[in-house]
């Protein structure tokens, strides 16, 4: 065979790779795609690969998700179950419970691709919230990748309900208690909430339709729009190219790192299957969703302790510390016990997503940034976005108020409490912590540059007192440590012009301009080091 | 050493021996040996109990009254250590058992004597014999599972009271409590649950929160559904996958200088 | 508001764009050094090194063979109900616990092979790639303006009115097919959610026994459960119907019950309640028989079953439905007619 190809070489023919590539450029002009991404160029750091975490791990889930497909029955038909699972022989369930069963225990390797599909579900979530964060904390959402940001919410959104549709599924008691939930909250909505439900589950819930509905959302309608909107993100991440952190070397108008062809195509290939791998070792080992111990869905059955996947927890706690309110007037009832965590249910997502359209609004900066900030140098974001975390972990937490008070042996009601208060204090507290620690560590990077690391060792002068001897640090830490930007708080400017006549000055701008001081004021700030503070510094009192 | 051996053999057979004879004078003493019962019963309730349900078993604002709750309720209280009470809280807790079941019996039958109650379930009535599992477990999630869990985990009820978990405990004790309702359960008499169904639960609690249940999925997380397997997945397997990263995304080591 | 009335000495100045010469800088210490230059791995400079990363990730890709050849061998070998003990984990099922450890490596090996060879053989020179403004040039927007003004221009759009109008309204009706096919998802809700199976002269049917309840069969301090007679498992609209009508029975002493109507529906202090939390349709049933609490566990929300079960704590907004039951001749327990006010959540037209 190769000696095939050489001797075809030698005659001037081109070898057989190069043939089939110049036979799919003629048609698909692949060598000039090549040109410009086969060397693309991608930085090195642990957190930027938090994306390709949830791109693989959705890659997994759609694999397993297809096989399971070939044994599961979207069904609410009533059966008797007849598998091999003894203690729920000639129980009645439906079909989807039966499959499911059937796909657990009788198809061998079913129940390890049933584990690898919900603990990839579930790591896909977690994997995209962290991705997520980093890309908030180190300010990566700024132009060009608003849009981007905006894609990246909506995969996490459409993440959340695909796993939520794909949960009910099983038709479990677990699961059904959570659909149960929903559709109460449907009925909450004023006005059609009733009529939605209706459409919803084809009457009165629980019926016989609603798992063959979630079916056809969560195994084409939703991953669809996302498998989409994945390819998308993932084609402006190619084309924006990857941001970086500052240092030597390093501009906003450049990327450092290796090579997509071979570096990367090894090391991004060679994750998948690392992601793979771990995945499938996990479901190897720890249990999840044992539908079978659950039992079949029934309207007037439940278990304590029912709780949705992680990733809906934060709903759960909403509507678990929320205060029983309802309004009845007119012959009409305004459910504000639910309907107010269900509007703001999605309130708390939306405001993790427009802040990045704040901060620009805030700043003005239209311009182009790839190079990443340091947390501590964009304090007020920090804070924010800390927060926001501590806000959503708060809600978490209320969401398994049960487990909490089983496990630490406290009282349901007071944990109850402790989340109503926490909603509203916590993220202050945590606001207020966050930006002190980044002030705090700005000073410390300022006071290293200007004064150099302490080396830790110990030095007595003539005079008898002790110094610690300070380091001068290399260019490169000195680069690495001021290269960050340093905004200056907008300012209205003179409402009253030199003719002494008053200038109009519109409502938002004075907000912009009292959030701006707020952002960069002198408070929320270090001046980074000047090169004269430096030069003073250094050539003032020598090296200690 | 041999004198000991032979010492023990001899003890042995005469334990076997009585074991073997004592049935045929049982019945005759049955009536004396129960009404010593009682009044042993009665030495030990006036030195541990009667501080808190009263010198008759009339009950005090510190306990309730005993008349009429049976030997069933006494068995499980004592026998799983509830009882006798160490301090107030929302629930009194499972604990070491302090009386010994020879003790508890002699508790039970004089508790028997001051009203009647249900009596301490036979071998017979809680055994696995003649049970459907599967309609325990139907039972078990229409009757149990709303405080203790799918499979008898344990639950939250108000203000720090708790279903508790119900692994390792004595099937006769789990019949004893669908019979007499301790503190805050309610009772599932035989006229609303009866003797089959409770056979079944028990039978079916076995099978899926025994010694020798399967975890056919393996790591069981505590049975807790969602919350743990939540944590789960963010600590071992997020963590593993950042680590895993790390260890991707890292500098390879240079050769050092010489 | 366009940000272009910032001033422009407020923003930061711009980076440096060159990388400046890597020899310290004596006018500015902290300008850009470059890119450090390039140290060499061991790899690098000694094949033996080098020879031995080869082994290496040569050996993790046998590995891996060799670990799917063990995932077949499971998957024919074991079969597919046998149970093991692994320390700690417990009694687990041996073929997902041999098949996932197997796959688990057979992947894990290929990437751990593939990142090494990409770590210590591939070259880890760092490149440094020119980034070029996403936003286009003037002269190329330009170009693009021109082109679609000529265009809308040649489409005459905005000349000819009529077009436009008809072509918008034609567009904007089309979807209204589609959202009218969405009608028939399911009936109109009509009264539905008002009525249960519950009528006078209806059996309360124990659930455990599927056996009608007697009131002596009801002791203080039990808690029982129950459907209406005629509700069959087997039956086709069960879970729709059980949805509604099932039903919580306990018995207070009639002394204890603080709410007159809770007391005159009970039968000599049996009452029935709607097992369906008023939240969001829980089937609540947490009785705490001491206090007559009832806890839902799906939201904590807390009724007071010897005060016409009113809440107490939780986000539930309105007491649990009352059932008024009686006795008939031959003491068993029945309705004496449906729930007053419709059970379980609240919606908007419940009044």
């Amino acid at each position: 065979m190769s000696t095939n190809t050489e001797t075809e070489a030698r005659r001037g023919k081109a070898p057989a790779g190069e043939r089939v590539a110049d036979w799919a450029d003629g048609r698909l002009g692949i060598y000039s795609l090549a040109k410009s991404n086969m060397r693309k160029i991608f930085p090195d750091h642990w957190s930027f690969m938090l994306g390709e975490v949830c791109m693989y791990s959705f890659i997994i889930i759609i694999l397993t998700g297809v096989y399971l497909t070939l044994f599961f029955h979207p069904s609410m038909n009533e059966v008797e179950y007849h598998g091999s699972y003894i203690p729920l022989q000639g129980q009645l369930m439906s079909e989807a419970f039966n499959s499911t069963l059937h796909i657990s225990f009788d198809v061998r390797g079913g129940l390890l691709i049933r584990q690898i599909h919900h603990w990839a579900a579930l790591i896909f979530l977690a994997g995209m919230f962290v991705h997520m964060m980093r890309v908030f904390f180190t300010g990566a959402f700024r132009k060009p990748r608003e849009v981007n940001w905006v894609f990246g919410f909506l995969l996490f959104v459409l993440g959340m309900f695909t796993g939520f549709t794909g949960y009910s599924l099983p038709d479990d008691l677990l699961s059904g208690t959570g659909v149960r939930f929903m559709e109460g909250a449907i009925l909450s909505v004023p006005i059609v909430g009733t009529y939605l439900s209706f459409f919803l589950f084809g009457g009165e819930f629980p019926g016989g339709d609603f798992v063959a509905r979630f079916y056809s959302v969560h195994i084409l309608l939703l991953p669809g729009i996302m498998l989409g909107l994945m390819v998308a993100h993932l084609i402006l991440v190619f084309y924006h190219k990857h941001t970086q952190f500052a240092g030597p070397g390093k501009t906003n108008n450049n990327v450092v790192g290796m090579p997509l062809l071979p570096v990367y195509m090894a090391k991004a290939g060679g994750f998948f299957f690392l992601v793979f791998g771990v995945i499938a070792a996990i479901a190897a080992i720890a249990s999840i969703n044992p539908i079978w111990a659950m039992g079949p869905y029934r309207p007037d059955m439940v278990s304590t302790g029912a709780q949705p996947d992680w990733y809906m927890g934060f709903s759960e706690g909403l509507i678990r510390v929320m205060p029983g309110w309802e309004i009845n007037l007119w012959g009409h009832t305004l459910v504000l016990g639910v309907f107010i965590p269900l509007v703001i249910f999605p309130l708390v997502l939306v405001t993790i997503a427009v802040y990045p359209f704040i901060e620009s609004w805030v700043t003005g900066d239209r311009r182009e940034h790839h190079i990443l900030d340091r947390p501590r140098n964009a304090p007020t974001r920090t804070a924010f976005g800390a927060a926001w975390i501590s806000w959503y972990f708060v809600l978490l937490m209320g969401g398994g108020n049960d487990i909490w008070a089983t496990h630490f042996h406290l009282s349901i009601n007071a944990i109850t409490w402790f989340v109503r208060c926490a909603f509203f204090v916590v993220p202050v507290l945590t606001f207020v912590a966050t930006k002190r620690i980044c002030l705090g560590l700005q000073r410390r990077d300022k006071d290293k540059v200007l004064h150099g690391r302490e080396s830790g060792i110990i030095k007595r002068l003539p005079h008898g007192e002790f110094i610690e001897v300070h380091e001068p640090l290399s260019q490169d830490a000195l680069h690495t440590l001021t290269a960050h930007e340093q905004y200056k708080p907008a300012e209205i400017g003179p409402t009253v012009d030199e003719n002494g006549v008053e200038r109009k000055v519109k409502g938002s701008q004075k907000l912009r301009a009292k959030l701006s001081e707020a952002y960069y004021g002198e408070e929320s700030q270090i001046p980074k080091p000047t090169v004269e503070e430096y030069k003073e510094i250094t050539s003032g009192h020598g090296h200690h | 050493m041999a004198a000991l051996v032979v010492l023990l053999l001899a003890l042995a057979c005469t334990g076997g021996l009585y074991a073997v004879f004592a049935p045929a004078s049982k019945a005759q003493a049955d009536d004396t040996a129960q009404s010593l019962a009682i009044d042993e019963g009665k030495k030990l309730y006036s030195v541990g109990c009667a501080s808190c349900h009263g010198t008759g078993g009339q009950g005090t604002t510190d306990g309730p009254s005993l008349v009429g709750v049976g030997a069933s309720a006494v068995d499980f209280q004592v026998g799983t250590g509830r009882m006798p009470a160490q301090q107030p809280g929302a629930q009194v807790p499972k604990k070491k058992v302090i009386y010994t079941q020879a003790e508890i019996d002699q508790l039970a039958a004089y508790i028997s004597s001051l009203g009647a109650g249900p009596a301490v379930p036979s071998k017979a009535q809680y055994g696995p014999d003649g049970a459907d599992i599967a309609k325990g477990g139907e039972l078990f999630r229409t009757n149990c599972a709303q405080c203790h869990n799918f499979t008898g985990k344990g639950g939250a009820l108000t203000h720090g009271k708790y279903a508790p978990s119900l692994e390792g405990v004595d099937p006769k004790h789990i019949y004893e409590a669908m019979q007499t309702g301790p503190q805050n359960m309610p009772s599932f008499p035989d006229t609303t649950l009866s003797e089959q169904n409770k056979k079944d639960i028990i039978a079916y609690l076995n099978a899926v929160n025994g010694d020798e249940t399967v975890s056919n999925g393996g790591l069981e997380l505590g049975g807790l559904g969602p919350v743990s397997e939540g944590l789960f997945a963010w600590i071992f397997g997020l963590g593993a996958l950042i680590a895993v990263a790390v260890w991707v995304a890292a500098r390879t080591a240079k050769a050092k200088k010489s | 508001m366009s940000s272009q009335d910032i001033p422009e000495e407020n923003l930061p100045a711009e980076q440096d764009a060159h990388g400046a010469v890597s020899v310290a800088d004596e006018k500015n210490p902290f300008a850009d050094p470059g890119l450090p230059p390039h140290e060499h791995r061991v790899q690098d400079i000694d094949e033996r090194a080098a020879k031995r990363s080869e082994r290496v990730v040569a050996m993790l890709f046998t590995v891996s063979m060799l670990a799917t050849v063990g995932f077949i061998a499971s998957y024919v070998a074991i079969p597919h109900d046998k149970s093991i003990y692994v320390f700690p984990i417990g009694h687990i099922n041996a073929l997902n616990f041999a098949l996932g450890l197997t796959l688990g490596l057979a992947l894990f090996a290929i990437g751990a092979g593939a990142v090494h060879w990409a770590r210590t053989l591939m070259s880890d020179v760092e490149i440094a790639d020119e980034r070029h403004p996403i936003e286009a040039s003037p002269e190329v927007k330009a170009k693009v303006m021109a082109d679609f003004r000529e265009g809308a221009k040649e489409s005459a759009l905005g000349r000819r009115k009529l077009i436009r109008n008809t072509m918008f309204g034609a567009l904007a009706l089309f979807p209204l097919s589609g959202v009218m096919l969405l009608r028939d998802l399911g009936p109109l809700p009509g009264t539905k959610l008002r009525h249960t199976l519950w009528s006078k002269g209806k059996l309360l049917v124990n659930m455990n026994t599927n056996e009608p309840l007697r009131a002596s069969d009801v002791a203080v301090g039990s808690l029982t459960f129950a459907k209406p007679e005629g509700l069959e498992e087997t039956d086709e609209d069960f879970q729709t119907q059980i949805a509604k009508a099932a039903l919580m029975i306990v018995r207070i002493q009639p002394d204890n019950i603080k709410d007159k109507r809770e007391l005159a529906w009970s039968h000599e202090g049996i009452v029935a309640y709607s097992k369906i939390c008023t939240h969001v349709g829980c089937p609540i049933s947490l009785y705490e028989q001491q206090t007559h609490h009832v806890l839902c566990p799906c939201h904590q929300s807390t009724f007071d079953l010897s005060d016409g079960a009113r809440v107490i704590f939780g986000p539930a907004g309105h007491a649990l439905p009352q059932l008024r039951i009686g006795v008939n001749d031959q003491g068993y327990l029945e309705a004496l007619g449906d729930f007053e006010e419709p059970v379980g959540p609240a919606f908007w037209e419940r009044g």
